[in-house]
This record gives structure tokens, sequence and C-alpha cells, in this order.
């Protein structure tokens, strides 16, 4: 597993490191790929059938928005809004390379306007308003479109009196948009204060990786919180923690069931069991 | 505790408040400073490297001044025409400094924090300690007082001034503790209506093993939440250093103000060098590129106001640092203390809901 340093990410602390693993370092193209969980290789069709997972190991293998939405949803139910909302660059970042010109090629390269894609859709019968993070756009981190996105989602889920679903999948916030995307972290949990205090139903749903200002923000703010087997969750990134404090981390450090077992997540439910927990979940709480 | 500790800055500041004429008081008081700073640690004991020949001036002047004592010889038109040089000379520096100098400015080693600042300007200061779940942190100190005659609940970042301070705060950097105990002594002043006061100046959370398991991003995020609805006038100050969610995690409010020469950012400028350049060389460039300067942030709207500190920055007279701050927030409070708790919180709302909403559009 290649570990590289994502370009985008602004975690807290002293120092913004953190630690992905690229798609295609992950998935690379052709017939046959090697799991990242358990080193064999298996057949690519196997494991997309099998909802992007291994089917000797069960690792779960990270999805696109789009492929998450496709195995979350009832067929055809999903309307995406807010489609084309795209980053004006609100401060003309420039380092090393133009943030304007690093958009502009991952949006032609992605075919996506930015980290996340939202919209109506329904669960086992069940409507609902659903946000799904990006992490092939730009590490999945916030920015002015994210947070713009995510906070206009709980708006029409309140005001529908609809149950709101948020799948992370985020570095945290975006470098790029410097304090701008620190703000979404102060507007999306404000929305959220308001959608509680309204008894609205908001579950958080947390993938491979969710870190930095997305967990310090919305993504803990869920009545419940279910995270994928294994999934790395934490604020600061495992390289800055291990730079400060100079000792090795422990074996399982800041994956889905450590935060299980610190009591900071609900449930911990995998791929093929999510559809029919959130949908029980809604009918539990007569939404 | 970290209150025995003494703080120099403030203590030592002239004790003569500006009153009637602030330009002259202002410029005598900033040389008085000055000659203690100078008399104190020696011109190169905690100059940053702009600061250098402001402190060599400053030396010549504290000469003549031992001199015209000592020998009784008349050097007072020497000793004004220093005075003048040095004025126009931090004058000149302070307008021009880079996004990196300023960087240094805020985080410079007698700049004036949170415990000098309630020594400077709050009255009847009571702290009150821990979160009433796992301990008492100190990187993030609270308590009741009054501020220009305001009852107020105050929550400030501390980052320590000698080393053992320094350590029994962390520098600054809170546990999710120190979150659990802002918010609970914030959910107390909104029972009984005291507005809250924060002070912000951190580098950011802290991050080790303890801080995670205990869950850092719940707390950050459960103030984020609750902040935004406590009825009660909440005003934030960034007075040194705003990094990133650690900032935050006591940084929503009705009011975002900053110290002129404050940073705040998402993430700091190493940490940016870091992921752009692999290594911290490229900082100053790093914060060129973040615009986290408070006149970068007026401009966009992130911060309400930017407080002007004293010619030379903060640490070059922290009294007259604390009666801009304290200005500041009796002003504000006079504005927000009539409105009622609904018009507060839904003006809160907007103004958070409107924050980046002008820097996206429809492809
Ligand atoms: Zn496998």
């Amino acid at each position: 597993m290649a570990e590289i340093t994502s370009p985008t990410v602004a975690t807290s602390g002293l120092q913004g490191n953190f630690v992905q693993t690229r798609k295609h370092v992950d998935v690379p193209e052709g017939l046959w790929l090697k799991c990242a969980g358990c080193g064999e290789m298996i057949f690519r069709k196997d494991m997309e059938e099998n909802l992007h997972t291994c089917p000797g190991c069960d690792h779960h293998f990270r999805l696109s928005a789009r492929q998450r939405i496709k195995i979350l949803t009832d067929d055809g139910s999903f309307e995406e809004t807010n489609a084309s909302l795209v980053s004006r660059d609100p401060i003309s970042f420039s380092a090393k390379k133009a943030y304007k010109q690093q958009i502009a090629a991952i949006r032609q390269a992605t075919g996506s306007c930015d980290a996340l894609v939202s919209g109506k859709a329904f669960i086992k019968g069940r409507p609902l308003m659903l946000a799904v993070m990006d992490f092939d756009f730009l590490a999945g981190s916030m920015g002015a479109v994210v947070g713009e996105k995510i906070t206009r989602s709980i708006e029409k889920a309140l005001a529908d009196k609809l149950p709101l679903v948020i799948v992370s999948c985020s570095g945290g916030a975006r470098m790029q948009e410097s304090t701008i995307s620190l703000m979404q972290m102060a507007k999306t949990s404000a929305a959220l204060a308001r959608f509680h205090a309204a008894g609205g139903l908001f579950v958080s749903v947390l993938t491979d990786p969710t870190t930095g200002g997305t967990t310090a923000s919305f993504a803990m703010l869920g009545d419940v919180i279910f995270a994928e087997p294994k999934a790395m969750i934490g604020f600061a990134g495992p390289r800055t923690i291990a730079n400060t404090i100079r000792v090795e981390l422990p074996e399982g450090f800041q994956r889905a069931e450590f935060l299980l077992q610190k009591g900071f997540v609900d449930r911990i439910v995998p791929r093929r069991e999510l559809r029919s927990q959130i949908a029980r979940t809604i009918d539990y709480c007569g939404k | 505790m970290a209150k025995q500790v003494k703080r120099k800055a403030a203590t030592q500041a002239p004790a003569h408040k500006t009153v009637a004429e602030p330009q002259a008081q202002a410029v005598e008081s900033t040389l008085l400073e000055a000659e203690t700073l100078a008399l104190r640690a020696g011109p190169a004991g905690m100059a940053l490297e702009f600061e250098k020949p402001i402190l060599k001036l400053e030396r010549q002047i504290l000469d003549l001044v031992q001199l015209q004592e000592q020998k009784g010889v008349d050097y007072n038109t020497e000793i004004r025409q220093l005075r003048d040089n040095l004025t126009s000379l931090l004058k000149k520096t302070y307008q021009n400094l880079s996004a990196w100098e300023t960087v240094q400015v805020a985080r410079h080693p007698a700049r004036p924090q949170t415990r000098d600042y309630i020594d400077l300007l709050v009255t009847d200061f009571d702290e009150l300690h821990g979160d009433r779940k796992f301990g008492d942190d100190l990187a993030i100190v609270t308590g009741t007082g009054r501020i220009a005659g305001h009852k107020v609940m105050l929550v400030g970042h501390h980052k320590g001034r000698d080393t053992r301070e320094k350590i029994a705060c962390n520098f600054g950097c809170a546990h999710p503790e120190g979150y659990r105990k802002a918010l609970a002594k914030m959910q107390f002043a909104a029972k009984f209506k005291l507005p809250i006061v924060t002070f912000i100046d951190t580098q950011g959370a802290y991050p080790g093993l303890g801080s995670e398991e205990r869950g850092v991003a719940e707390a950050i995020a459960v103030n984020l939440r609750e902040m935004a609805l406590l009825p009660t006038p909440i005003i934030c100050i960034v007075i040194g250093e705003g990094g990133s969610g650690g900032a935050l995690g006591i940084g929503v409010g009705d009011r975002l103000a900053m110290m002129e020469f404050a940073w705040y950012s998402v993430i700091s400028p190493e940490g940016c060098s870091g992921i752009l350049w692999k290594g911290s060389q490229n900082a100053p460039d790093a914060a060129e590129a973040l615009k986290l300067t408070s006149r970068h942030l007026k401009s966009l709207g992130v911060i309400d106001e930017i407080i002007r500190e004293p010619l030379g920055g903060a640490h070059r007279n922290p009294r007259a640092a604390a009666d801009a701050i304290e200005r500041y927030i009796d002003r504000t409070l006079r504005e927000l203390k009539p409105l009622s708790a609904e018009k507060l919180t839904d003006t809160r709302y907007d103004r958070l809901r409107k924050l980046g909403a002008d820097t996206i559009e429809v492809a």
C-alpha cells in the first residue's frame, strides 16, 4: 500500500500531513487486482459485484460518490440538486500551482464540479436527503461548495421534513480556500443545530477516510453515527501525531473499530447491510 | 498552578494609562515600554529579525538617557531626534509587514496572552476549572469577570510564558477536555444571560493519542453546533494565532474580530508548506498564499473588525492593546445586549450562513 501525502487537505494541528491510499494504487486497471486487505489477487468483476468489497477478506474498497449513490439508493430514485455549483477560488490561492487551474483540470478529469454530490433519494422506499462526499475530487476536501451543498441539503431536509444522510469520505477542510473552508465547519454545524432543534433525523455514515475538519464538524454530529469496517476516522493525520508525540501509534489506531471502542461511533455497518440499516433507523425514529 | 506564574510583559508594562492625549501618550509609553524591554532582555533577547534595527535604536536612546542621568549632561535634543527616528522606523516597519512577519509578531515571545489580558482588563476574575468529565485542561482558561463593567464569561486559549507554564498548558494546544470545559462554562453563562467573550490564541488542537482517543473532533464539532444556538451574546477575538479547528472550537459567535497582527487560517504556514513543499522551509510563501492576515480576512468578510494594535505591536505596549480590546468589547456588548435571544441567534445564523456563499457560482 503506497502512502502518499495528500496535496490538498488541511487537517488541524501543527502539521497538515495526511496519509491516504490513492485509488489508482488500490485499484489498477485490468481484469485482476491485488486486494489491499489480504494481498490476494482477485477478479475485478467479483469485487465490483460484491459492492466493491473483497470476496475473500471483506476489505471495503473506496467508492466514488456516484458509485456510492448507485449501491445505496433505490434504482433511479436519485434526483441531484445543486449539481453545477463551482468554486470561484475565493482567495486566489497560488502556491506551487494555481488552485484555479488545479480545479479546472480535476473537473475535466472527473466530470464533477466539486467534492460532494447531493440530492433527494429513496432507500428501500424511504425518501431522504442524501449528500455523499467524493474522495476523487481533491481528497474529498471541504471548501465553500461542499459546505454550501451540505448546508442546503440540511435546510432542504428541514423544510421538507425528510431524514438526512451524509456519507463522509474526506481528508478535511480544503487548504486552498483557507479560512473560507474553515468557516464551512461552523456553517454546516450551525445548520445542523437548527435541524436537531426541529427534530430532524441525521444519519452520519463515516467511510474511509474521514478526517480533519470534516470529522470535527458535521460528521460527528449525527443522531446515529455508522462507520464502515476498518475506515480511518480521526482529526489529526497519523503522521502529524507520530511527528508530535514521537511514539509508535497502536495497532488499529483511528480505525472504525477503535472509535467504536472509545465510544465515538454507534455501529460498524458492513457495506452490504448499510441500506437496510439506514431504512431500519428511519423507521425506528418514525421519520 | 499557572495562575501563580509571573507574566512579565503585562506586569512590567508602564503604569500610567492613556487618557487625554492618545497621540502624545502613545509615543511616550511606547518608548517606556521599549526601554523596559531593552533593559530586561537586551536588544537581541527576544528580537525578531526585522525588529533588530528598532531595538538597536532603542538601546541608543536608553544609553543616552542613562548617561544624562549619571553625568547631568543635557542630551534632550539628541534623545528627541532619536525618538522621532524610532517612531518613523516603527511606523515604516509595521505598516509593511509581510504575512510571514505578521505570523512572527503573533508568536512573539513577549506578546500578551489570555492571562495577561485577564490581568489588564478583567476585574473580579474568578477562574472556573474543569470539564466535569475528565479533567482540567489549562490550554483553555475559563472564568467569570467584568470587562468595562460588563459581567462576562471569559474563555481563552493560553500558551504559557515560561517553560513550566508552557508545558502545563501544552503551549495552548487544547485536548478535548479543554473544549468540553469551554462548552460547560459557556452553557452556564447562557443560562444566566452572561455574555461570552473568547480569546483565540492557538496553533491548533493538540494532535496526540489521548486527544484522538477522547474524541477531539467530536468535542470541537459539538462546540460549533452548540455555540450557534447559545442564547447570549458571544464575541470572539483572535488575539494571536488562529490555528484551524482548534481555534474555531471556541470561535463561533455574533462577532469575530482580530487583533491587527494576529493570523487565522485553516492550516499553519508550516503545515501548508509541509504539504506543498515537503518541509517547513517555504512557510513564508505559504503564509502569503493562505491570506491569513487581519486585513485579508476583513476584505474577505470573514471577520467583522480589526482591533488596531499599538505602534510596533501589542508586545510593545500590552496596556494599550488591552485598552483597545476593552473598548471594542464595551462598544460591541452595548450593541448586542439589548437584542432578544431569538434575534441574536437568528442574526448569528445569517452571519454564518453567508460565509463563502459569494465565493461560489453556478458553472
Ligand atoms: Zn481481500
